[in-house]
């Protein structure tokens, strides 16, 4: 913003002729206080989702156009202060603090507005440019709250308080108006500085005079701030000062002194004492500022959550509420799934309609089996998937998520883990990879490994279209959706299992104490849940479009080539099929590994898929595709719409029931794909967490397969 | 500062020993740094009145303060000093943003 002048509108307008301008906008604020939503207000559609670079927690941004100025908008993970305590709030305080936004929007809940000023009077200490949303202003007015918006401003150093009701999409305009205000520098923010008492101010001075020498190695963050947060104990702006300052050893040594001195005066730590001052300040503010102007009535949320976190019932419902989820699912997916199954079909019959009928070119086997069939067979599922998305934002964006953990923490914790592990389990049955990200709630590293190395055992998305062809080409339909409720509880059981062998072995000691805040309940609104939604299943397909695009070219070309010599291909087209395989890589290797999976009841097909799932599980159906109808290239697209239901009956002639449930069994419990193990990798920081991962869930599923076919071999069961 | 020393001189008890419905002044936490800080900002501090929403005697704990609802685990629980208030009727529900 260096071509604006500091003050008045006629700098904003002297220098609009010099093009479009950028502000660079981050949202902050408690959790639970309507960031998301009102980030979704502001930007709408024009959301991305990646990642901070360093460190793999999801950053949210978007663009949004006002007053000819173009906003990029982040919206940061919720944070209770700038103190940070997990991962999470350790990106959202640097951003503030390191990357120097344009303007801090700080999201407060105007009917927790006390604690909700803690972060705010902290972003004002730091000076940044700052505008505050009091956001459920519509919640604080019907609890009785009059809030006297010039007063408050004035208090807290003319700061704009702008009021929001983020799912009525109320305040926008005025909210993009200061922002903009703010950002270009037509209003300013008066610094207002809160009385910490003389013993702690006397402190900071000292210390502030020691780091004034040090603060063009500070800038932007002002030496009087340094001197605060280091009185407070802060450690990350402790290590700052040992990176960044010449005179690092005496200054953190003089901190210590002040520290151990304030503690002598106080017989508290100077945190508690610093942070009690900022209270009473908040307190005095609020107190001049705000009414309350009638009795609060009893909150709706209790009497729900007095039935859904019954001691008894609590679970039972928790348990229904998922069984639903994923019936669901499987359920209504089914109908959007049809019909792309035949989109693709008739796509693949027009493409090989433009070579004459009977052909062998390689271009049009590579097109319609390898891109069309392969990438085809895995789209086909999408519905499936966005339903189960859908289901996971509904829970989170009503509240119900955090009752689940706070459910889930009784059982969680017999097995040793958080009741707050429950949460990237749950993502986990979408997709592995976000699910290892999401451990970042967990504020304990020996929490959240465990937790990570047990994720892929939470089934997700991916195997989804394994299971739903392997169940409806073996099983009747009454028994489809028990057995898939089946696979998902052995997955669960199996990581219960082996969270418990973790914790007693590596991951020995105390449990970490379970803090979490109980938003109220609220009504999720359509349109928050549809951009989730829509941003996590575009995600997917992106996924989809490359990794598994990539890895269906590469599939069909390891089961395509070698080809076989000419004469080998005289038999029926049944056998040809085989054989043409067998002449392949893919297929050779398959054949290889055939006396080590015999045991299983795998053979070299399965085998050949499973090698091609590791690129992502759900290759693995477009690989039985490839490997059952090679040798007529375009014979499947043919068949059109057709071309499933004759997989799933080639897969009834050629495995038992037991087989099939076997090869389930496998993808669910070993052989994590590739973009699990890069995420891991990267997220566990060391390559020993993800072999261990890798190597210890594949010998675990060898060891179940083996057992569970040949107990059912022995058994009879199964094997028709 | 000279009322919390006499609160704690007057004995405060661990949280999880107060009934459902029962409120009382928070005196301390006995925690790391970390933790403390993080209860803190999360409104959990000394002089602020609490009141326990939910004691079932066994698993999480949940208080409510100043209007927000905040669940712990029960070691958490034991580890969070409070004073009981006398049982007042018409006490301030909590969540009023008059100062304490």
């Amino acid at each position: 913003m260096e071509a604006v002048s500091p003050r008045g509108s006629e700098g904003v307008e002297r220098s609009a002729p010099t093009g479009p301008r950028r502000l660079r906008v981050a949202l902050a604020g408690n959790p639970n206080a309507g960031k998301t939503t009102l980030f979704n207000n502001l930007t709408g559609g024009r959301q991305r989702v990646g990642n901070y670079p360093g460190v793999t927690v999801e950053r949210k941004e978007g663009v949004r156009v006002h007053g000819g100025i173009r906003l990029q908008v982040v919206d940061l993970p919720g944070t209770y202060s700038l103190t940070a305590y997990t991962e999470d709030e350790i990106v959202a305080r640097d951003f503030v603090i390191d990357a120097h936004p344009d303007v801090v929007v700080d999201i407060v809940d105007a009917s927790n507005l006390e604690r909700n000023l803690y972060l705010a009077v902290q972003l004002l200490e730091l000076g940044v440019p700052m505008v505050v949303a009091l956001n459920m202003s519509d919640v604080a007015a019907a609890r009785g709250y009059a809030i006297d918006l010039a007063k408050l401003s004035a208090l807290l150093g003319d700061v704009p308080l702008v009021p929001t009701v983020g799912h009525r999409r109320e305040g926008m305009g005025s909210l993009l108006d200061a922002i903009v205000a703010v950002g270009t520098g037509a209003h300013r923010v008066r610094r207002v500085p809160i009385a910490y008492g003389w013993e702690v101010e006397n402190e900071v001075e000292k210390l502030a005079a020691l780091l004034e020498p040090e603060a063009d190695a500070l800038a932007p963050r002002e030496p009087a701030w340094v001197a605060l947060k280091l009185v407070e104990g802060d450690s990350r702006v402790r290590d700052l000062v040992w990176a960044q300052c010449a005179g690092a050893k005496g200054i953190l040594e003089a901190a210590e002194a002040s520290v151990r001195h304030l503690e002598g005066v106080f017989g508290d730590s100077p945190e508690t004492v610093i942070a009690d001052r900022r209270y009473g300040f908040i307190s005095g503010a609020c107190q001049e500022a705000v009414r309350r102007t009638a009795e609060s009535r009893h909150e709706m949320s209790d009497r729900i959550d007095a039935l859904l976190t019954h001691p008894v019932l609590g679970l039972p419902i928790f348990l229904g509420l998922m069984y639903l989820v994923f019936w669901a699912t499987f359920r209504l997916g089914e109908w959007p799934m049809r019909w792309l199954e035949a989109g693709f079909g008739r796509l693949g019959a027009a493409v090989s309609g433009l070579w004459p009928a009977g052909s062998e070119s390689a271009l049009e086997s590579l097109l319609v089996d390898g891109v069309i069939g392969g990438v085809g067979g895995v789209i086909v599922f999408l519905p499936n998937i966005l339903i189960l998305f859908l289901a996971i934002a509904i829970l989170e964006d009503s509240g119900y998520m955090a009752r689940a953990a706070f459910i889930m923490d009784r059982w969680m914790h017999k097995i040793g883990l958080h009741g707050k592990s429950f949460i990237p389990m749950l993502i986990g049955f979408g997709c592995t990879v976000p699910a290892i990200l999401a451990t970042r709630v967990l504020e304990s590293r020996r929490d959240r490994l465990t937790t990570m190395l047990v994720l892929p055992l939470m089934s997700c998305g991916a195997r989804l279209p394994i299971y739903t062809l392997l169940i409806s080409a073996f099983f009747a339909e009454r028994l489809r959706a028990p057995v898939l409720w089946g696979i998902y509880v052995v997955g669960i059981a199996a990581a219960a299992g082996l969270v418990k062998l973790l914790r007693s072995t590596l991951f020995r000691g105390e449990a970490t104490p379970f803090v979490m805040e109980l938003p109220p309940y609220r009504m999720p609104t359509v349109r928050s849940a549809a951009i989730h939604m829509g941003v996590r299943g575009s995600l997917y397909l992106r996924k989809a479009g490359t990794l598994i695009l990539g890895a269906s070219v590469c599939m069909w070309a390891l089961t395509s080539y070698p080809k076989p010599p000419a004469g080998a291909l005289a038999a029926a087209e049944g056998v040809s099929r085989a054989s043409a395989l067998d002449y392949s890589v893919a297929g050779r290797v398959g054949q290889a590994l055939e006396p080590v999976t015999r045991p299983l009841g795998f053979d070299g097909r399965v085998n050949t898929a499973m090698l091609g799932a590791f690129a992502a599980k759900e290759v693995f159906v477009a690989d039985m595709g490839i490997v059952f109808s090679l040798g007529s290239g375009s014979a499947r697209a043919r068949h059109g719409a057709e071309a499933n239901l004759r997989l799933r009956e080639r897969l009834r002639e050629t495995y038992t029931p037991l087989q099939g449930v076997s090869i389930m069994l496998f993808c669910l419990l070993g052989f994590p794909c590739m973009a699990t193990v890069a995420v891991m990798w990267s997220e566990s920081g060391s390559a020993k967490w993800m072999l261990l991962q890798w190597g210890g869930l594949t010998v675990f599923a060898y060891t179940v397969c083996l057992l569970v076919y040949q107990v059912g071999r022995l058994a009879g069961l199964g094997t028709r | 500062m000279t009322g919390r020393e006499e609160r704690r001189a007057n004995g405060s008890v661990a949280l999880s020993s107060l009934a459902d419905g029962a409120r009382a002044h928070l005196t301390r936490v006995e925690a790391g740094h970390g933790l403390r800080s993080r209860l803190t900002a999360m409104g959990l501090r000394p002089g602020v009145e609490v009141r326990v929403a939910s004691n079932r005697g066994a698993g999480p704990f949940v208080v409510a303060v100043e209007g927000m609802r905040i669940v712990l685990g029960r070691g958490m629980a034991h580890k969070v000093y409070v004073v009981p208030m006398a049982a007042d009727s018409d006490a301030a529900v909590p969540g009023s943003p008059e100062g304490k």
